[in-house]
This record gives structure tokens, C-alpha cells and sequence, in this order.
């Protein structure tokens, strides 16, 4: 391979002045790491609100629940990106669209917010699942305790639902990691957007990318054990996993 | 075969027409280039394939062959000369910005703490960086995948400017839908660089075939044509005319072919 | 509101949208598919097939993929592929391989690791008795596989590769950031031309739903008619 390797490059200082090439891709890294977990906020918020109304009795709900769920799934989240930055601002007033451009650090929200509801789909089709799969038992005997539908849901369906879906919620948190990824389209400059630059600026490319590659490699690294303590700690005795 | 890398938006030197063809300036150039192969190799047909490039993929699509030419906008530096190398320069231009005039923004200061776009992978969003650092402007940079991104910014109120060649950003504003509201800042963050034709580093054979073909086509007048043609007259797919007289430099450069990377080294005439 | 816009670009770029850009997509969305199953039954079989190093490796190579963003992973195939095929072929130079060979290549590879995952839990989920008996009746390793297991665990599982090739279909967009004009870099080429990212971005998202809703509806009834079947 006529390639000429340069390990070291990661020790030269970047153009930004504010360190070497290393420090370059760490600003990346935690960058990723901050619009994952405000997007992974609104996907867990969304995502349960949409998913509780999928399964409640009223018609109404579940259709606007499916509705939501369906609307997020079939488009790429590069498209939907693409309609919050460039389309959004363009359909509102004139002045409310001048705001929301020139909001400093724009694309940071727009990708939180964008792949936050994304990935908001899929949790509401895991919680779906994990409040589908609690026997129906659960249900009729809250009722029969006297709790409303929203106190049954509180006290007795989520709190199952959520310690059930865990393993399936991990793996989400992690397609929300790596998605942040897309949004250097809109001009995010995350852990993929620092190593291409990275690359532009010292031609070392494929350096540049195993460090991106390393890094991402760690980041899922940690969060698989993370999510395994809290897995461990919050199973359900009785249910696979549990003690 | 040769596969030529163009630009989607690099005006007038490499961009696409309206059925989405590439031509300009530097397409141009390279089909000389292509004619010029052929002969030397004694071929019948010579097969040009086309590969769209950014200013991020151009330099490691041409280290990795997927590209044998990069007819595009393409600033001849040292630093890129340690990678790829380029054929004899045609065009000189500098690194400055565009913005709104109702911004009221005239110098690399007036910038400080706002937002400004430049296109990712070119010299400009390097100058933009370490003009940043050094002067400590606090400039949040917007990178774009392409030139034309970089405008729109712009004129879509994303960024209050777009860092770029002055020539890119000339043919921006003229095409835009109205060019009376942009400025070019005077103010440049370089002096005026060489593009040339980006060439395989190391390839001794194509590179003396493309620099005697260029070399005939600057010196022979027909060069001059060529670029009143894009230059001087009306364009696709708009219509649209410069109107950028060849400037004294680049008549020079013309007349005497050079491939350096030195902006010191282009004199008038 | 829509006042100033002007969807007529959408209908002067038709031919350009569909007849290039969709065509691109659709290709790559079937033939990546088509090989990332192959390639992906490859891997389940490998991490089913008892050899523990085998079984390893081809363990890494699905944990690897899916621990990188697709964006990552394009560029590194679109960068890397050429060097891979001249160290294949022991060539001198780095192959010329093209802008849709190279993202071919790096769907089939990516999307491999996602389907093997899928049809590792079809012949999972074939019963034990199965393999045995084709055994007894004399079938060879191959054979059982080939005659017994795959077909069924190909079947059993085809709603949900299907769904996952929908994903596929999705995801091949972001081969926008290499200017490679798919749907969606023929869109984009043509809004930052006219100034139209309105119109266009509108309109591929609109594209982009009505097709992946017509197939996840199909995907769904399918998926019912295997249910009544079992």
C-alpha cells in the first residue's frame, strides 16, 4: 500500500490553535457525547408519551400515537434534518425564521432536537412492546385496586415496562450515539466532522479516521458495561435477568 | 481510461449545467489534457469517465486512483504539494468574504464573534481557522460540503458570511437573485493564489504530458479564448456574464507557463 | 406562505431526480441488500459453526461494524477500497473502482453485519430435532444447511429483513456527504443550483415517506400472512 503513515500526527498541533490533533478529535468526542445524551432526553421523553398512547384504550390516541411513530420511521434522519435546519426556518414568519438561524450554535440544537425525535419512534415502539408484554393481570388488578389509568400506568405498567426493555433501550442509546454522526451535514462538527476535518488539514486520512474509529469503539465499550450495571441493578426478580 | 474529478459548484471553473452535465474553465483545460493523452499513447478512443468531488474527498480520491485529474478550483500550496501535484496554474486568486451590505461589515475583524461559513476542505476554511486563533476572533465556523452551500448560508441569513476565493464568491453574487445586496470585502486572508489541474504525485510521464499540453494551450492564444469564454461571455445554464477581464499576472503567467505554488512568484507583466 | 417558492423546479429536474438519482438509490438499496444477505449468512454461519476462532472473528467483524456510524464507515470504504483492491490483486497502483462500486461495497459490508444478526436468530430459531434428523436421513453439514435450515430460517425471518432493507434504503442517503448523486444528492445538487432547498427537500422527504410507507405497509401484511400460515 503506496500510503505514507503518520502515527504521530495526532501529537502535531491543528490549525485551530487550540492544541494538537488529538485534542481536536477529543473536542469531537465530547461533542458526540453532548448531542447524544440531550437527544437521547427528548427520545425517552417523546418516546414514552407515544408509546403509552399506543397502548391505551382510547382509538384517538393510538391512531395519533401510530401516526407519530410512522411519520419519524419513513424518512431517512438526514432528510429530517435537512426539513428542521434548511426547510423550518424558511415556512415560519420572517422574523421568528431570522431568530431561529442565527441562534448561536444552531446546528448543535437542531441535531439534538432532530435526532432526539428520530429516535423517539423507536423508543415508543419499544415501550409498545415492553407494556404489550406485561401479562394482563398487571392492568386488571391495578384497576381493581381502584387506580386510574394514569395512576396504573405510574405505579405498576411503566415501571415494569421500562426495567423489561432495557437491553433493547441500550442498543437505541447507542443507534442515537453513532446517528449524531449525521448531523455533520448541517454543520456539526461532532467526533466524525473533527476527524474529516482532521484529515483535510494534515492529508493523514486514514489516521484520522482510526482515531475517530478508536474513540467511537470506546465510547460503546463503556456505555454496554454502564447499562449492564443498571440492568443488573434494576431487573425485575423473577423475569430473565432477574434474581 | 481516465476518470476526471469535477465540482458541483466550483463557477465558472467546474460545475454542473442544467441536464447536470459538468463544464467550465477547468473542464475545459482537461479535456486538452485528455486530447493530449490520447496522442501521446497513440489511442483510437480514450474512454473519460466522470466522478463528482468535494473539496474534502478530492486530495485522498486522487492519492487512491479513483480520480486521475481534478478539473475544479484547486489552490497549488506547498503543504498540498507533499501529496499530489499540479500542472501549470490558471487562475490566481485570494481568500475573502462575502456577507449582506446590510450587515455593514468591512474587515476580518468586523467578524469577530459571529457566524461564518466556508466550504470544508479548501485552503479558505484553513486561512478562516487560523486567522481565527491567531487574531482571537471567536468566529463559530459553519462548514459546508460545497461552495455553493457555503453562499447559501448566506444568503439565507445562516451565517453573516461565507469565506471563500473571491472569484467563487464573485460568480455567486452575479448569479444570485439579488446581487446588489452582497459585498466582497476588500480585506483578503491571502494573497492571490495559483489553482491548477490537481495530478497523481510521482506519475513523471502524465505530468510532463499535461504541463506540455496546458504550456501549448496558454502560450497558443487559444488559452486567452478559452477563458474569455468563460470569463467574458454569457454562461449556462443562466446566462449569466463575469465579466472578468484576464488580470496582468495571469496574462503573464500565460505567456510564460509556470506550475509554482508561490503567490510571489506570479508578476505582472 | 408558499408565495415565493417555486415548485415548477421540481418538475424541470424530474428526469435528472428519478431516471438518475432514484435509479442510483433503488440499485444500490437491491444490490446491497442482495449481498449483505449473502455475505451475512456467511458471518451467522460462521458464528454457528463450532470453530471457536472462526466463530471469533467473524463475532469482531459484527461488533466492529455496529459500533461505528454509517457516515464514518462511507468514508472510510470510499477511501480505502481502491488500496484493498490493489492488495488483493497485487497490483502496483491502487484499483480504479468508481463511486458506486465503492458505496456498493460498503452497504454490503455494513448492512452484512446487521442481516447475519438477523438470520443468526432465524436458524436459531429453527427446532434442534431439524438438523438432527436431516442427519439421520444422511445429509451432509452442507446439505442440512442448504436443503433444511436456511430456507426455513430464510422465511421464518423475511419480514423482518425486509424491514431492515427499508432502513437500507434510508440509509444510503448519506452517501450525500460524498456528492454522489443518489435521490438525495440529486436533489441537493439541484437546490444549492437554483437557491430552491425549500422545494426539493420538501419534496425528497415527501418521496422518501410515501416509499418506505408503501413498504413497511407491505412488509406488515406480509407479516400477517406468515402469521396465519404458522
Amino acid at each position: 500500500m503506496n500510503y505514507h503513515w503518520n502515527w504521530r500526527i495526532f501529537w502535531e498541533p491543528a490549525p485551530n490553535g487550540t492544541g494538537n490533533y488529538l485534542d481536536m478529535l477529543l473536542s469531537g468526542l465530547v461533542l458526540t457525547i453532548e448531542t447524544a445524551i440531550c437527544a437521547w432526553i427528548i427520545a425517552l421523553a417523546f418516546g414514552a408519551v407515544v408509546g403509552v398512547m399506543r397502548t391505551l384504550p382510547s382509538k384517538t390516541a393510538s391512531s395519533v400515537g401510530f401516526a407519530y411513530v410512522e411519520f419519524f420511521r419513513n424518512m431517512p434522519l438526514l432528510v429530517q434534518l435537512f426539513i428542521w435546519f434548511f426547510v423550518l426556518p424558511e415556512l415560519l414568519p420572517h422574523g421568528s425564521g431570522l431568530w431561529l438561524k442565527q441562534i448561536p450554535n444552531a446546528p448543535f440544537y437542531t441535531a439534538a432536537i432532530g435526532i432526539g425525535l428520530f429516535m423517539s419512534a423507536r423508543v415508543a415502539e419499544q415501550t409498545r412492546a415492553g407494556i404489550n408484554s406485561l401479562p394482563r393481570g398487571q392492568k386488571l388488578a391495578a384497576t381493581a385496586l381502584g387506580l386510574t389509568t394514569a395512576q396504573a400506568y405510574r405505579y405498576v405498567l411503566l415501571p415494569m415496562a421500562f426495567r423489561i426493555i432495557m437491553p433493547p433501550l441500550t442498543s437505541e442509546f447507542l443507534s442515537t450515539i453513532k446517528n449524531t454522526s449525521v448531523a455533520i451535514t448541517i454543520g456539526l462538527i461532532e467526533l466524525t466532522g473533527e476527524a474529516r476535518a482532521m484529515q483535510e488539514f494534515s492529508f493523514q486520512v486514514f489516521e484520522a479516521f482510526t482515531g475517530a474509529t478508536v474513540l467511537y469503539l470506546l465510547i460503546n465499550v463503556v456505555v454496554v458495561i454502564a447499562m449492564r450495571f443498571l440492568e443488573r441493578a434494576l431487573a425485575v426478580p423473577g423475569y430473565i435477568g432477574g434474581k | 481510461m481516465i476518470t476526471i474529478g469535477y465540482r458541483d459548484s466550483s463557477i465558472p471553473f467546474s460545475y454542473l449545467d442544467d441536464n447536470q452535465k459538468p463544464i467550465g474553465f477547468a473542464i475545459d483545460i482537461c479535456s486538452k489534457i485528455v486530447e493530449a493523452v490520447q496522442k501521446e499513447l497513440k489511442l483510437d478512443k480514450l474512454k473519460v469517465e466522470l466522478n463528482p468531488v468535494t473539496s474534502s474527498t478530492r486530495i485522498p480520491l486522487l492519492a487512491n486512483g479513483t480520480i486521475d485529474l481534478e478539473c475544479g478550483s484547486t489552490t497549488n500550496n506547498p503543504d498540498r504539494l507533499k501529496q499530489v501535484w499540479f500542472t501549470n496554474t490558471h487562475f490566481l486568486t485570494a481568500t475573502r468574504f462575502v456577507s449582506k451590505k446590510s450587515s455593514k461589515l468591512s474587515s476580518i475583524d468586523d467578524l469577530k464573534g459571529k457566524s461564518v461559513a466556508s466550504t470544508s476542505g479548501t485552503t479558505n476554511i484553513k486561512q478562516l481557522t487560523e486567522a481565527n486563533a491567531a487574531r482571537n476572533l471567536g468566529i463559530n465556523i459553519i462548514p459546508a460540503k460545497e461552495h455553493a452551500e457555503s453562499f447559501l448560508m448566506v444568503e439565507t441569513d445562516r451565517a453573516v458570511g461565507a469565506v471563500l476565493d473571491d472569484i467563487l464568491l464573485a460568480s455567486f453574487v452575479a448569479g444570485s437573485k439579488t446581487p446588489d445586496a452582497y459585498v466582497i470585502s476588500t480585506d483578503a486572508f491571502s494573497k492571490p493564489e495559483p489553482y491548477g489541474i490537481m495530478l497523481r504525485k510521482d506519475d513523471i510521464e502524465f505530468k510532463k504530458v499535461a504541463d506540455a499540453a496546458t504550456a501549448a494551450l496558454y502560450q497558443s492564444g487559444e488559452g486567452q479564448k478559452m477563458y474569455d469564454k468563460w470569463f467574458m461571455q454569457k454562461i449556462p445554464p443562466k446566462g449569466l456574464n463575469l465579466n472578468t477581464p484576464i488580470g496582468p499576472e495571469l496574462k503573464h503567467e500565460f505567456a510564460k507557463p509556470s506550475d509554482s505554488p508561490d503567490p510571489d512568484s506570479y508578476k505582472a507583466m | 406562505m408558499f408565495a415565493s417558492f417555486d415548485f415548477d423546479v421540481i418538475r424541470r429536474s424530474f428526469g435528472y431526480l428519478f431516471l438518475d438519482g432514484m435509479t442510483f438509490t433503488l440499485t444500490l438499496t437491491g444490490l446491497a441488500a442482495l449481498g449483505g444477505l449473502i455475505f451475512g449468512t456467511l458471518i451467522a454461519l460462521m458464528r454457528l459453526s463450532g470453530f471457536k476462532l472462526l466463530g471469533r472473528i467473524a463475532g469482531l467483524y459484527v461488533d466492529l461494524m455496529r459500533s461505528l456510524p454509517l457516515v464514518l464507515v462511507i468514508f472510510w470504504f470510499y477511501f480505502l477500497v481502491p488500496y484493498i483492491g490493489q492488495w488483493v490483486t497485487g497490483s502496483s497502483r491502487p484499483i480504479q473502482v468508481g463511486a458506486f462500486t465503492s458505496s456498493l461495497v460498503t452497504f454490503i459490508m455494513f448492512e452484512a453485519a446487521y442481516f447475519s444478526e438477523i438470520m443468526r436468530a432465524g436458524i436459531q430459531s429453527i427446532s434442534k430435532g431439524q438438523p438432527a434428523a436431516a442427519q439421520a436421513l444422511g445429509l451432509t453439514y452442507r446439505q442440512t444447511m442448504r436443503y433444511v435450515v436456511l430456507p426455513q430460517a430464510f422465511r421464518n425471518m423475511l419480514p423482518v429483513l425486509l424491514t431492515q432493507t427499508i432502513v437500507l434504503f434510508q440509509d444510503t442517503s448519506l452517501v450525500y456527504v460524498l456528492s454522489i448523486p443518489d435521490f438525495l444528492g440529486a436533489a441537493s445538487k439541484v437546490a444549492q443550483r437554483d437557491g430552491r432547498l425549500v422545494e426539493m427537500y420538501l419534496f425528497a422527504a415527501a418521496v422518501y415517506f410515501i416509499i418506505s410507507c408503501l413498504a413497511s405497509f407491505g412488509v406488515r401484511r406480509l407479516q400477517a400472512r406468515i402469521a396465519f400460515v404458522h
